[in-house]
């Protein structure tokens, strides 16, 4: 059912709210979703730990690839366990870490006081310097019972070894190996307000926003507004989603968001046949990457653009390593260019970017149907059935074959095979726009000696080339949904639940109503009381775990 | 007074005493009835492992025509001629699907590993062969398993203890030998053994972890549960492998520690692929022989195989659906070549742990290795005879140089077989028609 908020909360303030957020119909109320057990990606760690302690900290040491869930690797995080083989390397780490922090170089900064007699142990330092860390690690206070075993370890250690940090080092190390760190666990209460409901405690949602806007460990700030109770309210998480927005860490947890939604993490294991593309070089492809989220962060962050123009806009970022492949002079010989497409250069928009032509494409060709695969699935959520098992593609897949030159006339005649024509129909086209760009993303204008037709149809937006193909998918109402659908997702760590179906179609329309602005979204969510309901998992026991 | 007489001690007793006249009979008394060695007093591990190879084969080119011990080698299958011996073929096994999609690359490996298919593609939600004969024989080793890539891609693994519990692969040769070799190993030969004072500290460190347990599992439901258990274990796990280093390990004669590989390049280039998981056998049969492990997962290459030659505009997988079959060969020669280096590549691996001497056979007959692919003919994901081959005697349990041809049969009858051989007490194995309570006989020993 969907409640209206008043509009005269503040008399003063009317007319802005009228104007900021419409003031349409408010929030509709949710059925919350049962707690979250996320495992932190190796990004999430690494920034925690830099942020926690010291910048120059070596994490050293080998992450578990994450698992993709619905798109996204925030939503398998939520599934992920952690294997034999992962722990071993969390342990590592973890004694990596711990031992940084007490060194000689770190332990005055670091430790909160100093031990009676650096050789002997000194509880009371012990004890200061663990609940300090273990607050942090923890993203909440850690009680007594925790503190127990860190510390008496610590004790004995340090009697051990006639070393007070050595020592200290081990309590450390007990607290980055807990799940307690490696995962972030959702925590519900009862509801003060409603003995009959759940919320999720103050720690947790401080938890949840710091991962959401900074992919990084909640900031002293953002704990203590949690152990002041501020949270609990409304007003005290608008107050800190606005210091979170203005930080200059939000583009960092925007860069995250665009990392996993984009499929980055391809990216560690790109390569390209360098004898078909000699101008494919990992420095490259890091390069496209960059391009990529910089042009991003500059159009959605700094420029406050419409989400859809990223697939039309004519600006970007170059180096003069990506100059080369673009073949556009690049004056910098260092770092990086602003630079502006001419209005009949056939770049325009992400889809041309460097970054998605050589991430859907194979090591030594092009692809039509990985990327139209990709912009079904990534840009616009939409699953493309698993190719079914037995299929003949040879007769027509010979490149060697005078008849078939080009891979618009390959998969014309593949398409019509009954069984494959249903999913590369709704593949195809769009990959088919973006066959001006080869296997490393370099243009062209024919292959094997035919030109190149790059015209089609995206769900009825017919189009001549990749530029338009960029204005048919800005049009197409499913791309804006999908982004919006996938920042929820992202920062809940988890698929809607079937009780958020009003207020899914609620963010769509917020969305929309804004402009399809980024920030206005990220705020409209952090902001919501659907991104913190919750309800218990419906099977809970809780004796004899 | 019991004679305490081992091999080490009647070793050293000849040399330090001049006791030459001890007669080669005498020494019969070292091993058991299955004519499997005893060495310093205890039995022989024996180890399982797989080997995966991507993308299939040719059948006409790999499936030998006779049956039995003497099958003859076609085209694909003639690299293992050196050592035939140490192997048996088995073809005709089938993946059953009751009715799920034949999902590509996928179904096959599962049907083989984790006794079913699924209805979608994903995680494997079963154990596989290695975790559940792991589970029963290798717990008392510093690994309970060790999982490798030659293509450099910790993704590339199969092996699961549940849809949550993936092992994933080490990828380079040089991070294998450092987490195996690294500042933890204790050679087990070493004259003196001093326990660590800092190990003890450091399993402390994980019991801490592990009395966290209750506390954290409080809220959760059963799926969480479950997968924070699987983290639970995992530290578990370390602590065993901890406590193992506060004890003198058992002499190992075959354990030899070789120098540290260089850090070279990892991909999917298949020389560097094969160069690759030549360092990376090396590295398993000194792990092996060094007792520090006794189950291991080896990807030669994918399921749906990345494997590509420089220049080539394809990938062997790609290759295998769009290259055209040669009218003349009858079938297709750049695809085939790929299965012609994957052969060779489990021709050497075989041969590496053969290399290795342990008590009076080699490292291999103490070992079963089962190396199998995704599929039979990949151009049509065929998976009504999945290739799967064994290498090793399993301790002297299992007979080798045998084909077996069993059309038609659940190809769970070779894991449920392997699961026998190992130890494993299980009475029937797989699901719905791939159940099965029948093992393979011929390779019984």
């Amino acid at each position: 059912m969907m409640r209206v908020r008043s509009c005269l909360a503040g008399a003063a303030g009317l007319v802005l709210a009228v104007t900021l957020s419409g003031c349409g119909p408010s929030e509709p109320a949710t059925s919350g979703s049962p707690p979250v057990v996320q495992r932190l990606t190796e990004a999430q760690y690494r920034q925690s730990i830099a942020d926690i302690f010291a910048p120059d900290i070596k994490v050293g040491g080998r992450f578990e690839p994450g698992t993709r869930k619905g798109g996204l690797l925030a939503v398998g995080g939520s599934v992920v366990a952690v294997s034999a083989s992962g722990f071993e390397q969390y342990d590592v780490m973890g004694r990596t870490i711990a031992n940084q922090v007490v060194d000689a170089k770190h332990r005055e900064a670091l430790a909160p006081c100093k031990p009676a007699d650096p050789k002997k142990p000194d509880a009371a330092c012990a004890r200061q310097t663990l609940a300090k860390y273990g607050r942090l690690l923890f993203r909440r206070p850690v009680g007594e019972k925790e503190l127990a075993s860190p510390l008496a370890l610590a004790n004995r250690a340090a009697e051990a070894d006639g070393d007070f940090y050595a020592g200290l080092a081990f309590g450390l190390a007990q607290f980055l190996d807990s799940p307690n760190f490696i995962f972030r666990k959702d925590v519900a209460e009862a509801d003060p307000s409603d003995s009959s409901k759940q919320r999720l405690s103050a720690y947790s949602k401080a938890t949840r926003l710091s991962f959401f806007l900074w992919n990084t460990t909640p900031d002293n700030e953002l704990i203590r507004a949690a152990e002041a109770g501020e949270l609990d309210s409304r007003a005290g998480i608008a107050k800190q989603v606005d210091r979170m927005l203005a930080s200059p860490r939000l583009e960092t947890g925007v860069r995250a968001f665009f990392t996993d939604f984009l499929g980055f993490d391809k990216f560690d294991s790109l390569a390209k046949d360098s004898l078909i593309y000699p101008v494919f070089t990992t420095k490259v492809s890091r390069d496209a990457e960059e391009q990529t989220l910089r042009t991003l962060v500059d159009q959605l962050l700094v420029q406050k653009a419409d989400y859809r123009d990223v697939f039309t806009s004519r600006k970007t970022f170059l180096t003069r390593n990506l100059g080369i492949v673009y073949k556009v002079p690049v004056g910098l010989e260092s770092g990086w260019e602003a630079h502006e497409f001419p209005a009949d250069d056939p770049h325009v928009g992400l889809l041309t970017e460097l970054s998605f032509t050589e991430l859907h494409a194979h090591p030594g060709r092009s692809s039509s149907t990985l990327r139209g695969k990709a912009v079904r699935e990534i840009l616009l959520c939409q699953k493309v059935p698993d190719p079914p098992a037995n299929v003949n593609f040879t007769v027509v897949q010979d490149t060697s074959n005078p008849q078939f030159k080009t891979a618009r006339e390959r998969l014309t005649a593949h398409r019509t095979q009954a069984t494959c024509a249903g999913c590369h129909k709704i593949m195809d086209p769009i990959g088919l726009a973006l066959e001006n760009f080869d296997g490393a993303g370099q243009y062209r204008s024919q292959e094997n000696g035919a030109a190149i037709d790059p015209s089609g149809e995206l769900d009825g937006a017919k189009f001549k080339d990749a530029a338009e193909l960029g204005q048919a998918l800005h049009d197409n109402p499913s791309a804006a949904a999908c982004l919006a659908n996938s920042v929820y997702r992202y920062g809940a760590g988890r698929e809607f639940d079937p009780g958020e179906k009003d207020w899914q179609k609620y963010l769509l329309d917020q969305f929309a109503r804004n402009g399809y602005r980024l920030p206005d979204l990220l705020k409209f969510i952090a902001t919501s009381d659907a991104f913190y309901a919750v309800r218990p998992a419906g099977d809970v026991k809780e004796a004899g775990l | 007074m019991k004679m305490n007489l081992d091999r080490r001690r009647v070793l050293r007793g000849m040399l330090g005493g001049g006791a030459v006249t001890v007669a080669l009979p005498f020494l019969d008394c070292f091993l058991n009835t299955n004519g499997t060695a005893l060495a310093a007093g205890r039995p022989l591990p024996v180890r399982f492992g797989t080997w995966n190879w991507g993308c299939g084969m040719n059948p006409q080119r790999w499936v030998p025509t006779k049956t039995g011990t003497n099958f003859e080698l076609g085209a694909e299958l003639k690299y293992i001629e050196p050592v035939r011996e140490h192997i048996n073929v088995f073809s005709g096994f089938k993946a059953m699907l009751d009715g799920k999609p034949n999902l590509p690359h996928f179904s096959g490996v599962q049907a083989l590993r984790a006794g079913g298919v699924a209805a979608q593609m994903g995680p494997m939600d079963a154990p596989t062969l290695d975790v559940l004969i792991g589970d029963a024989v290798g717990t008392d080793t510093r690994f309970r398993s060790l999982e490798m890539a030659a293509t450099g891609d910790p993704k590339h693994s199969y092996s699961y203890r549940s849809a949550t519990g993936f092992n994933p692969a080490e990828g380079s040769p040089l991070a294998l030998y450092t987490r195996i070799f690294g500042p933890d190993f204790q050679d087990p030969n070493a004259a003196d053994f001093k326990p660590d004072p800092n190990v003890m500290l450091r399993k402390s460190v994980l019991t801490g972890v592990t009395e966290q347990r209750e506390d954290f599992l409080r809220q959760l439901g059963k799926a969480d549960r479950t997968r924070m258990d699987e983290y639970f274990t995992s530290v578990r796990q370390l602590e065993q492998q901890l406590e193992l280093q506060l004890q003198k390990p058992p002499p190992a004669e075959a354990c030899h520690v070789q120098p540290k590989p260089a850090d070279g390049p990892v991909g999917t280039e298949v020389g560097m692929v094969m160069a690759n998981h030549k360092i990376m056998a090396e590295i398993l049969a000194m792990a092996l022989a060094c007792n520090q492990t006794k189950i291991f997962n080896m990807v030669f290459s994918d399921s749906a195989s990345t494997l590509r030659m420089p220049g080539e505009q394809m990938i062997h997988h790609l290759m295998t659906h769009e290259e055209p079959v040669d009218k003349a060969l009858g079938y297709q020669p750049k695809a085939a070549y790929f299965v012609e280096r994957s052969m060779e590549s489990w021709a050497l691996f075989v041969k590496t742990l053969a290399s290795v001497r342990e008590g009076d056979g080699t490292l291999l007959d103490n070992c079963l290795v089962m190396g199998h692919s995704d599929t039979e003919y990949a151009r049509i994901h065929s998976i009504s005879g999945i290739p799967v081959m064994t290498a090793g005697r399993a301790g002297g349990r299992m007979k080798t140089g045998i084909h077996v041809s069993a059309v038609g049969e659940p190809v769970t009858r070779l894991g449920f077989t392997f699961q026998q051989l190992m130890g494993v007490p299980v009475e029937k194995w797989g699901q719905g028609s791939m159940q099965t309570s029948k093992p393979v006989s011929e390779i019984v020993a």
